[in-house]
Order: structure tokens, then sequence, then C-alpha cells
């Protein structure tokens, strides 16, 4: 079983924050899933590798050009804060 | 003549004759949305002035090159058979259109703006398809019933109180509801596959590395897919035509000889080596579906197919296998989501670490959240390898299974859904159980094999049926065949129609 204190660590890690009146329900899915996935304990995968991509395509390369992004405007836009062309953020040296 | 209840292909044929021009397919589909979006609730945006615009455009375009067409050489006249222009279509909403909000349904993209279009998009635009709008989902495609939205629930066409299937939900659901005469969805474990099942249309999910996912808003990198949502597999031969293809936006993405898959439709199985694992007809499937899939496997026997039973025990540890990596992947995918670049910003934060905090908390709903907790945890360190590695090593076992059945047969044939249609409210309340819809689905993008679903039938309710036929890597055209001599044979959509019943 999760613990409230795993919980609350992870979700620290995730940058989340959960509602102490929700905390009940996520350990309950969590456990739910968790319990649910133990079959793999089951799956003969003694000596097989690890599948990280779902093809072989490895060290994928392309020349390394400098192409221009004609959509400057475009991308700030979508910004919730801008100064001068620039991303605003909070303060972050005190 | 009934605009919308014509294939593309049968569009196809009416625009090169002259019968229609693109502005009065456009319009007709336009009306159509005004007329039954209100019950179904397929669009998170619709893009009418853009698409008549686009529609007229391309017609005024049309005339001129006919007209050049006329006097010049046969060249022209075969670009002409093959000729999408002025074919509308309908895009899922967690695909980056320019100037067109995408909001993958969720709070946290509101308001977003893509400054580029997805590879695919850009596929459609240079086939002059007018754009009608973008579709409904599952928030950021997690989910399998499109009530995980936050902008709206999408009904089912055929009854309006039941579930789409999700995630790509608006995009199945307009599809069958003739709201667009086609659709792009994207499955990372059934998204395509099973709303289309739910909907009685045509889903097709490629290979991975078949179909660029540039501009596709990232879920489960290693998972995700785009693919057609048609009327019928000539209509999803076609469109894969448009968005098959090498890119190098996309490093996974393959480079395999482009091929015309309309021409693999042959009508005919004759000597076709059909695989029907029995694990995937077990006490979870109901028994109606069963039934249906059971005449299916007669008639392909019928039609000269090679039918047997086959062992697949893969199914539970997929979705065990499933789950754990989707999350993993998403729960770092979705870090970008922060509130500064893009996005949703909180209103409240007294420095940059409670910005993140608060903006993610309030933008991401709640099952993009439950997953991005188990993500984060199953790669939190101590249980990496109990969970994660496992997982990897679990889809090298699925992947070899698959493969050792592609040894033996062309085609593997099974269920998409468990069920038909679920009642909208029955499982959101319960994940593991939502989980389990997609039990028959999500191998099939853990072995990273190519699989369409097509109707076969409808239950007592009158409820569509899917049926799933799984091929092996890079062979979409041994599947769309497949399913194309079969639809020929049963003509769903000549014998069923979606209702729009109320319950």
């Amino acid at each position: 079983m999760v613990s409230k204190e795993e919980l609350l660590h992870i979700a620290k890690l995730a940058d989340l924050k959960i509602d102490e009146k929700e905390i009940e329900k996520y350990i309950k899915n969590l456990d739910d899933i968790l319990e649910y996935v133990r079959i793999l304990e089951k799956a003969p995968i003694g000596d097989l590798n690890e599948t990280i991509g779902a093809n072989d395509n490895f060290n994928v390369f392309r020349k390394d050009e400098v192409k221009k992004f004609d959509n400057r405007d475009g991308l700030l836009e979508n910004a919730p804060d801008i100064e001068r062309d620039m991303y605003k953020i909070p303060k972050v040296l005190q | 003549m009934n605009i919308t209840e014509l294939t593309v292909h049968e569009l196809q044929e009416k625009l090169k004759n002259k019968e229609l021009t693109s502005y009065e397919i456009t319009k007709a589909y336009i009306d159509r949305i005004n007329e039954k979006e209100n019950e179904v609730g397929a669009f998170v945006t619709v893009t009418e002035d853009l698409a008549l615009e686009q529609a007229k455009k391309i017609d005024e375009e049309n005339n001129a090159e006919k007209a050049y067409a006329e006097n010049n050489s046969e060249q022209a006249k075969k670009e002409e058979d093959n000729n999408l222009a002025g074919i509308p279509i309908g895009i899922k909403d967690n695909l980056c259109t320019k100037g067109i909000r995408t909001t993958c349904s969720s709070k946290m993209l509101e308001n977003f703006i893509a400054p580029y279009n997805a590879t695919v998009v850009e596929n459609v635009l240079k086939e002059k398809m007018p754009v009608l709008g973008k579709l409904n989902m599952d928030e950021f495609a997690m989910g399998s019933s499109t009530e995980n939205s936050s902008i709206k629930i999408t009904h089912n066409p055929w009854n309006l109180s039941k579930v789409p299937g999700g995630s790509s939900g608006g995009s199945a659901a307009a599809v069958a509801s003739n709201m667009v005469p086609w659709a792009l969805g994207s499955d990372t474990g059934g998204s395509i596959r099973q709303p289309a099942s739910l909907c009685g249309v045509v889903g097709l999910k490629p290979t991975y590395g078949l179909v660029s996912r540039y501009g596709l808003v990232a879920f489960a990198s290693s998972l995700d897919q785009v693919g057609p949502i048609t009327k019928d597999v000539r209509d999803s031969a076609l469109l894969l035509n448009v968005i098959a293809g090498h890119d190098e936006k996309d490093t996974t993405s393959c480079n395999v000889p482009k091929v015309d898959y309309t021409k693999a439709l042959k009508n005919d199985v004759k000597g076709l080596k059909i695989g029907v694992p029995r694990e995937f007809f077990g006490d979870g499937i109901d028994k109606e579906v069963k039934e249906k899939l059971q005449e299916a496997i007669e008639i392909y026997k019928e039609l000269g197919a090679i039918v047997e039973e086959t062992s697949l025990n893969v199914a539970e540890y997929a979705l065990a296998t499933y789950y754990i990596i989707a999350c993993a992947e998403a729960s770092s995918n979705l870090g970008r989501f922060d509130g500064i670049r893009y996005g949703y910003r909180a209103k409240d934060y007294s420095n940059l670490k409670e910005l993140f905090v608060n903006s993610r908390t309030e933008g991401f709903g709640d099952e993009v959240k439950r997953r991005i907790i188990l993500g984060t945890y199953v790669l939190s360190s101590g249980y990496y390898d109990a969970y994660y590695k496992k997982a990897q090593k679990a889809r090298t076992f699925v992947k070899k299974q698959f493969d050792d059945q592609f040894k033996k047969y062309d085609v593997l044939l099974t269920p998409v859904s468990p069920t038909t249609a679920f009642n909208i409210g029955e499982k959101k309340d319960n994940p593991l159980e939502m989980y389990l819809a997609d039990i028959c689905t999500v191998s099939i993008n853990v072995a990273s094999v190519p699989a369409i679903s097509l109707p076969c039938g409808v239950d007592s309710r009158g409820m569509p049926i899917g049926m799933q036929l799984i091929g092996d890597r890079f062979k979409e055209e041994t599947i769309l065949n497949a399913a194309y001599t079969f639809e020929q044979k049963i003509k769903f959509r000549e014998n069923y129609k979606p209702e729009f019943k109320k319950n």
C-alpha cells in the first residue's frame, strides 16, 4: 500500500498539489492499479532485454543546419506574460 | 442525393464528374454540423468560415486546372484520379493546427494556438482539404470514453445516452453522424480503434513509425500514432496514403517506400491465413460480441481464408505494461506544461515554484493528474526496477509473442472492445475498470504493429460491434485488404445507421 507520505513525496516530484480531501482517493486508485500490474511478476521475462523504443531507429542524425522558424510572434502570443519580447517569470534572485 | 451520407471515394467521383463542387460539399457538412452538433457534441472548434473559404478557393483552382488538363497530357488525368482537393476533413484536437486552437480538450491548453502545423496537418492541407474543425477527445488523449474532456461530453450517435469511446471519441462520433466525411485521430492504446468500434466506423492504427508524430501533442511517445477514422475501408486506405511517409522532424519515423494503399484492396482473401487467439475471447468479453465475431470468422472461411485458433497469451501482461510505460512517458512529456511559455497560468502564486505547481494543479484534470502521479511513482527511485524496467522487459516479451504469430499467420482476428458502448457516467469513477476497456487494443501498441477496427454487426440493443484485424509491422496492405473483403461481403453501412436514440 502507498502511504500518505509517499504520495505527497511523489506529488512534489511531479509539481502537483494534492488536496487533503483527495488523498484517500488517490491512494485507492494508485493501489488498485499497482495491484493489477503485479501480474507482471508472473510474466516469463527472465533473460529478456528491455525494449526502449518501438522500433530500431538508433542514432538518427541530420545535418546541423540552422533553419529559421518563421512564426516568432505566434510563439510569443501564447505566453501568459511577456515583456519586451521575452517570457516573464516571477523574480528568482532575492 | 444526400451529400453527407456519401463516402470520400464517392465524393471524389462526384467532384471529378463535376456533379458537385467543393463548396457544395463543405456547405452540406457545415449544415449537418449545425443540425447535429447540439445533440452529439463532437467538436471543440468548428471552423466554418475558414472551411468555406478554402472550398471556394479550391473550386476556382480546380476549374482552372481542369481547363488545362483537358488540353494536356495523360499525366494530368492520372493525377486527377487520386485528387482529394476539395474534400473536407475533421482533425482531433491534439494535432497542432497553425492559427486554429489546439486544446487537447484540456483547461491547460484552452487558449493555445499552435504556431506551426503538425506534419499530418501539412499533408492534409497540401492535398487542399478544407478543415471543418477540431474534434473532442479525452483530455491529453487519456481515457476510453471522451468523458475526461474538460470542454464537453460527446454522445454516441447510435444512442445519445452512451459514450462514443475514446480518446478519439469526437472524431469517431463526427464521422458516424456524418458531420465530417472523415477524420484524423491518434491511438496510444486503442484511442482510434475503440471509439471507431463503439461508433460503427472504420479506424486504423498504423505501424509505429509509418506516420509522423511531429506536431501531435505527446502523451506516450513510444506508443502514439496518428491514423484515419473513416466511413469505410477504401477511405481508410485513401487517408493513409495522405499521411504515411518519412518525416525528418520525427526521428522515430521510418523510411519505408511510399505505396498506394488503395491498390491493396483486392476483394479476395483466398488462402489468407487468419489466426484467432483464444485468449482474446475469454470471460471478460460480452457474449454478443463473441457471437458476432464467430459469425465474422465463418464469413472469412466462406470467402476462402484459412482460419485457425491460436494461443497468444499477452493481453493482461500487455495492459499492465502499457499502463506503466504510458504513464511513465506521460509524466515526463507533460512536464513541459509549466505556465511559462504557453498554456494555463494560475492567478495566485508567490514564487516561481508555486507558479509551476499551482498552474499544473489547476490546469490538469483528474485523470491526467492520476496518470502523472502513477508515472512519476513507477519512475521514482526505489520503484524503477520493480515497475518500469520490468514493464520494458515485458514489452519485449509481448513483441516476441506477436513475431511468433506472424510467422504462422498473415492476420490476427480479435474483438476491439469487450463490450459495446457503455452508458455515460457508468465507469467514470472507477479508473481500473475504465482501463480494462482497453484490454484487446493495448497489446498492439506495445508490440508497435498495425491494426484496423471495422464494424461486423450490432448487438440486441442496436449498438455496433467492432472486429480488430492485426497485421505484422508495415503490413497495412494485408489488413486493409482483409477488412475490405469482409466489408464488401456484409455491407454494414447499407444495413445499419445511427439513429440518435435518446436511451
